[in-house]
């Protein structure tokens, strides 16, 4: 058969959510936010949530992403979007909440905001993408910043004597009693993304169910910023930022699903 | 055994030629055009079109969810 004779509405297998809006992405080609936006956008609309899903925007890369997904958003000051969403989901409990961040805003500015989010077990959903450097501002050190690696502000590698060694964020959420769901996942290939969308999905799901924090890391690639084209960014980021941030689950407090059919059914 | 075939389309304008959808294909389908879409991209396309088997793992991918698979059973 042709191309032109398969492709027709009844054979479509993967399209575009419809949660995303029209607009082009303002990221880089190849840039992991553009796959993790995506995957969060279907996760909505599987789970039938577009209504009462309320996302919290950061400041960095992602600053834009109320205009790539179509849900209510919150744009909060740097760093604290775990307190605003804390704000909204205290006050409107039946809506679902998320944080999109990234590692400067989650990881340095809002370090605090985001401890104790996690130590008082808000029933928000945190997304955290972890690239390993200042992308939006031209690629200065970042806390995640591995050790050696190069960066504008740090162009002899990162020094530990100086520059003190990479903040695994992740590991420290889940030594509180707090969170439920602590995750590492990545997006770089096919079988990450059906992961990372699993992990999505169990997280906005322990966050209905009233478990506590859900914490999804993406560890991901920023080829600008790393000086390198998507694919050797992808390859980079197995070989040197897999050691220092291994996938897998960190913390799972509740294993499987947190509803049972009917109550999925119910909900969806 | 039913044999699959497969066939993508690419929103050539959303696409920005990043390539990670040609590194993900298991069966080399898609190659990058000598074309380029209003912002200068050269834009991923099927060049092998009769190897693809539907997969999908160039939208899974895809950082800007230009692609739509489409997939048949061949009787």
């Amino acid at each position: 058969m042709t191309p032109e004779e398969i492709i027709k509405p009844e054979n479509l297998v993967y399209g575009r959510t419809k949660v995303l809006t029209d607009n082009i992405m303002h990221y880089c080609p190849g840039c992991s936010h553009g796959v993790i936006h995506k995957l969060i956008a279907e996760v909505i609309e599987e789970m039938g949530i577009q209504d009462t899903t309320v996302g919290v925007s950061p400041v960095g890369c992602s600053v834009f992403a109320y205009n790539y997904l179509d849900i209510d958003w919150q744009e909060a000051a740097h760093g604290r979007a775990c307190a605003v969403a804390t704000a909204i989901k205290r006050l409107n409990p039946e809506t679902n909440v998320f944080t999109y961040q990234g590692d400067g805003d989650m990881a340095a500015i809002g370090t605090a905001e985001t401890i104790h989010a996690c130590n008082r077990g808000e029933n928000i959903v945190i997304f955290f993408v972890n690239n390993a450097i200042y992308g939006m501002t031209g690629g200065q050190m970042a806390p995640t910043t591995l050790i050696g690696m190069k960066t504008v502000t740090c162009p002899y590698g990162r020094n530990t004597d100086l520059n003190g060694f990479p903040l695994v964020i992740s590991d420290i959420l889940a030594k509180l009693d707090g969170t439920c769901y602590v995750t590492r996942q990545s997006v770089h290939t096919n079988a990450a993304t059906i992961k990372a969308k699993k992990a999505i999905r169990k997280a906005f799901e322990n966050a209905q169910a009233k478990k506590g924090t859900s914490v999804v890391e993406f560890v991901s690639a920023c080829n600008t910023g790393w000086k390198k084209t998507p694919i050797e960014a992808n390859a980079w980021m197995e070989e040197h930022m897999f050691p220092k941030y291994p996938l897998g689950d960190i913390k799972d407090t509740v294993k499987g699903s947190q509803l049972s059919d009917e109550e999925k059914n119910a909900k969806y | 055994m039913a044999k699959i075939q497969g066939a993508v389309t690419v929103d050539t304008e959303r696409c920005k030629g990043c390539e990670l959808c040609v590194a993900a294909c298991p069966s080399h389908v898609l190659g990058m055009s000598s074309k380029v879409n209003s912002k200068g991209y050269h834009y991923s396309e099927m060049v092998n079109a009769e190897a693809c088997i539907g997969c999908a793992s160039c939208g899974h991918v895809c950082p800007d969810a230009c692609i739509s698979v489409y997939k048949v059973k061949l009787q």
